[in-house]
């Protein structure tokens, strides 16, 4: 699937990367432990309620370049900064991680394990 | 190559500093992508240890052609069982540094998975070392 249709099932708004929405993914993980996130093997995008700038390093580290965040949360523009340096793209829905997970999982997106 | 970074207690805001840019050396040296993984996220959970944990210190980087030697040195509390530490699930961490996404012990076993050597030194009062290698090949 790609990014579009995510920002379309999510009702979500686009916090950066709105040039890259064309991209496809097949696999997320939820989370919102960051030391969980560094344990995965690649994997594009992660979901989580966590938002402070933490969430964009960890994923530098672990080279995820696709963040969700649920729960209504928005990035800060420090957030969003770091995020730019590393050519991510941060979604933004109102769902909780639940809803987002089920309706990721009705458009085919695989889990990790 | 000799790199140093300051780490500055509580600095939650700066944590990962030094991994991002061992990181982007490190690709820059065109390292397999899969190594420089395993170095940053292991540089990363001892950086992130030495800002939640302790009084601040001192990360030490030196890049050989073939290895990478990693040390983090911080002045804090020391831990007084290295071993109770090592164990996936125990943590001492305030629920400052849970909201941060951390703190739930897995760490020091996110570093020894990663590193192909690990020497955690620690006294309790003066601080803890923690010493890191990585093959490149």
């Amino acid at each position: 699937m790609t990014l579009q249709q995510i920002v379309d099932k999510l009702g979500a708004t686009v916090g950066l990367g709105a040039d890259k929405l064309d991209r496809e993914v097949e696999h997320a993980f939820a989370s919102d432990l960051m030391s969980d996130v560094l344990t995965l093997k690649d994997t594009p995008v992660l979901i989580t309620g966590l938002c402070n700038v933490q969430t964009i390093r960890t994923c530098d580290m672990a080279n995820l370049d696709v963040v969700i965040f649920v729960r209504g949360k928005h990035p800060s523009e420090d957030m969003v900064e770091l995020a730019d340096e590393n050519d991510m793209v941060l979604i933004c829905t109102p769902y909780s991680m639940f809803k987002t997970c089920g309706l990721l999982w009705e458009l085919g997106m695989k889990p990790l394990f | 190559m000799h790199q140093e970074y300051i780490v500055v207690e509580g600095d939650f805001v700066n944590a990962g500093k030094a991994s991002s840019s061992v990181k982007k050396t490190l690709k820059q040296l065109n390292v397999n992508p899969q190594v420089v993984k395993r170095v940053v996220v292991a540089l990363y959970e001892a950086e992130v240890n030495a800002i939640a944990h302790a009084y601040g210190g001192k990360v030490l980087v030196d890049i050989d052609p073939d290895k990478i030697h990693m040390v983090v040195a911080d002045k804090g509390p020391g831990i007084p069982d290295i071993a109770w530490a090592m164990e996936e699930g125990h943590s001492t961490a305030r629920p400052e540094v849970r909201d941060m996404g951390f703190g739930a012990g897995m760490g020091l076993p996110n570093m020894q998975k990663n590193v192909d050597k690990l020497n955690v030194t620690s006294e309790v009062g003066v601080g803890t070392t923690v010493e890191m290698e990585v093959n490149f090949q």
